[in-house]
């Protein structure tokens, strides 16, 4: 019966294109932004993906980016370290700022961006290598240090706040593919935390993960924001309303609604979004 | 609807497994797929036995060929020597042995063998019938040893002048013919065989007096190509395989890796890119001769490099090899999984770090069999290096990728090509030899990629 009464209430996807979308609702500024993307736009070839949005992501604490899947909110997400560079069709267009530099400047190095803006994926993708070179790849590449003792101070701590050290600390020459899907992913976090980004992106970091290695990620996202700036993508509107402190709602390419987390979630000012935290459709 | 349900596990309790005609709409479904069932595993047996006969077939026909070569080759593996009674007398030598050493030593290098070696040889036979041989019968005694046998006896002399004006006995090769006869025991006068009545006689003579004996052929491994079958070995084809394939590796392995590297990674992706590639894949089929014309017109015409030189050869095979090796990368690299290059990307490695560091090794398995797939075709191959004159008769062993020489398929063409019946056995040994660099190739290999694999 329950069933019954959802379908009559949920709206087509004719009535959900036909809502006006010019503007997105609610507050995109923050006081003290670490990121601020104005107007970005997305195409794959002919194909628009993104479509004029603007948001700022605060510093020191998380932004999440829901909606329904093929929203745009990863293509978005990549946008923020140039990583869809690596896609000949994909051009990007908008004024995307990284403490009020454009990163998608002529004479701004991609490599040094990401180096700036690290990113976590969603399926735990660490390399087949040791635990220990892992970690230190990226120290390594960028020449942080050539000092063996430092390189293993910054293994210890990037472990130590990923919460993986203890876990691993007698095997860190085992390869990291070894290790459990749970601790894959925060070797993935230590690995992007060894480079001391300032921004760190994360694409459904915990989708791939059970509960309670969930849970971890999530306690691990709360104590990161003190040192970074995170944006996260994530299906899990649970997700979003526990680790977030602002949320930005995508529909179709298109920025819905941003705002505060507890905002969003109780009292949610369009109807897309209303419908899709509720569970109507996504 | 709901009728059906209802009755549906009562009718199939009803249906015994035989009444297949009665229409149940719960229980037709599970004998419809019982039935096909039996059809389905009756298929998949009969394609189990068809590919089990392949496999068998296939192994069967390798046992046979390598039976057949082997059985073929192993009478190449040892030759016969007879022990002669060699009067060093130095009249015979035409030299002076009241000269001093140093003279005298001098002398024993060009000194005339020949005639110790006639000399002493009838001297034994006559004495031994106790009758004086006519000439017909010095010429026939004469050939039953190798044209080597006079260096044999002047390398004894030499390495210990002191025999000189005594007589010694010393181990000499005997001709081919005769040691074909003494491995294959023919009908004295049979067609191909040139051993009189008269020299098959002389022979179960020396074997009754114990002076024949039967030696692992250790020259068929030290020395080159000779006219005299007795006396060729595979040495200096072999070695001008190596040096050749050493050129083709060092050549092709780092082109075709970086072609392939730099197809995949770093070529934007458009239309001359395309080209290229539907070019790498049509000169993978081009045949092999035409390759071999290329290097006779351009490398040794054009840029005057030295004919039938490993060098050339190897630019040649590289030409060959080089598709193959770029299209087994291509396909190592493509297939390793894009989320590594994201993370290394994401980490701000750049493209080559990338490239270098986390795809190659990934590829180094597929990149591995690949070069190996190419190399060992390189290895077989006979046609184009025909064109380059690696075909020539070459005498001495190669040392270096200048030098002329030939290589092994080459050899075997020209051995397999030869009148003389011992060069049969020294085919099917040079194929063995052949087979044998191919699977040393193929294991070292295996053993890299399993290394590369397990990091």
């Amino acid at each position: 019966m329950n069933t019954i009464d959802i379908k009559q209430n949920e709206p087509s996807q004719v009535e959900l294109n036909q809502v006006e979308l010019t503007q997105t609702v609610g507050n995109i500024y923050a006081d003290d932004a670490k990121m601020s993307i104005r107007n970005a736009n997305v195409h794959y070839g002919d194909k628009q993906a993104i479509h004029n949005v603007s948001l700022d992501l605060a510093k020191n604490q998380v932004t999440a980016l829901i909606g329904p899947s093929g929203c745009g909110k990863s293509t978005f997400l990549r946008c923020l370290n140039r990583m869809n560079d690596t896609i000949d069709i994909c051009r990007v267009t908008g004024q995307l700022m990284l403490d009020g530099e454009d990163i998608y400047a002529k004479e701004l190095d991609p490599v040094l961006l990401r180096a700036r803006v690290g990113m976590v994926f969603q399926k735990p993708n660490p390399f087949p290598k040791s635990i220990y070179d892992n970690v230190a790849y990226g120290a390594r590449i960028h020449g942080l240090t050539n000092n063996k003792t430092e390189l293993d101070e910054i293994v210890e701590t990037s472990l130590q706040k990923a919460g993986l050290f203890n876990e691993v600390k007698d095997r860190l020459k085992d390869p990291g593919t070894g290790l459990s899907g749970g601790q894959q992913q925060r070797l993935c976090i230590a690995r992007t935390i060894a480079v001391s980004p300032e921004v760190i992106l994360m694409d459904e970091p915990a989708s791939a993960l059970d509960p309670i290695a969930t849970a971890i990620i999530e306690e691990l996202i709360d104590e990161l924001k003190e040192k970074y700036t995170i944006a996260i993508v994530t299906h899990s509107m649970q997700q979003a309303a526990r680790v977030s402190q602002h949320t930005a709602y995508f529909h179709m390419g298109k920025l819905v609604e941003m705002g505060k987390t507890e905002d969003i979630f109780t009292r949610p000012s369009h109807k897309l979004t209303e419908n899709y935290i509720t569970g109507r459709f996504g | 609807m709901t009728n059906s349900i209802d009755n549906s596990p009562a009718s199939s309790r009803n249906n015994s497994p035989m009444s297949h005609t009665e229409a149940s709409t719960a229980s037709s479904t599970t004998e419809k797929v019982a039935l096909s069932l039996k059809k389905r595993h009756q298929k998949e047996k009969r394609f189990k036995s068809i590919g089990l006969f392949a496999v068998l077939f296939g192994f069967m026909l390798v046992v046979i060929l390598i039976g057949d070569i082997t059985s073929k080759a192993l009478p190449a593996f040892h030759q016969h020597w007879v022990k002669l009674d060699v009067n060093y007398q130095s009249d015979w030598l035409s030299v002076d042995d009241s000269s001093t050493q140093q003279v005298l030593a001098k002398q024993l290098k060009s000194a005339n063998y020949r005639k110790v070696l006639k000399n002493s040889v009838y001297q034994m036979f006559s004495t031994s019938t106790g009758k004086k041989l006519s000439r017909k019968e010095k010429r026939q005694l004469f050939k039953l040893f190798s044209t080597n046998a006079e260096f044999t006896i002047k390398d004894a002399l030499i390495a210990a002048p002191n025999q000189l004006n005594k007589q010694v006995t010393v181990w000499v090769r005997l001709d081919d013919d005769v040691d074909s006869y003494l491995k294959e025991d023919f009908a004295v006068g049979e067609a191909g065989l040139r051993i009189t009545k008269q020299q098959a006689m002389w022979l179960a003579q020396l074997a009754t007096e114990a002076r024949i004996e039967s030696r692992f052929n250790v020259s068929f491994f030290t020395a080159s190509d000779s006219r005299e079958p007795e006396l060729a070995g595979i040495k200096g084809a072999l070695m001008g395989t190596l040096l050749t394939m050493f050129v083709t590796l060092l050549l092709s392995f780092p082109l075709g890796v970086a072609g392939a590297l730099y197809l995949e990674e770093f070529a934007p992706k458009n239309r001359i890119t395309d080209l290229i590639e539907i070019n790498i894949n049509n000169l993978a089929a081009v045949p092999s001769i035409v390759f071999g014309l290329l290097g006779l017109a351009v490398i040794i015409n054009l840029f005057g490099l030295p004919r039938s030189a490993p060098l050339v050869g190897g630019i040649v095979l590289t030409l060959m090899t080089l598709p193959t090796i770029i299209i087994a990368s291509r396909a190592a690299i493509k297939a390793v999984p894009p989320s590594l290059r994201e993370a290394a990307l994401g980490l701000g490695a750049s493209k080559m770090q990338v490239t270098f560091s986390h795809v190659l090794p990934q590829a180094m398995p597929g990149i591995i069999t690949g070069a190996i797939i190419g190399i060992a075709q390189a290895l077989g191959e006979t046609a184009p290096l025909l064109m380059i004159g690696m075909v020539a008769f070459i005498v001495d062993v190669p040392t270096s990728i200048v030098d002329s020489s030939t290589v092994l398929p080459v050899q075997i063409f020209l051995w397999a090509d030869s009148p003389e019946r011992a060069f049969l056995a020294k085919t099917s040994a040079a194929i063995l030899v052949l087979l044998t660099l191919l699977l040393v190739i193929n294991v070292t290999a295996t053993v890299l990629r399993s290394k590369f694999e397990k990091k």
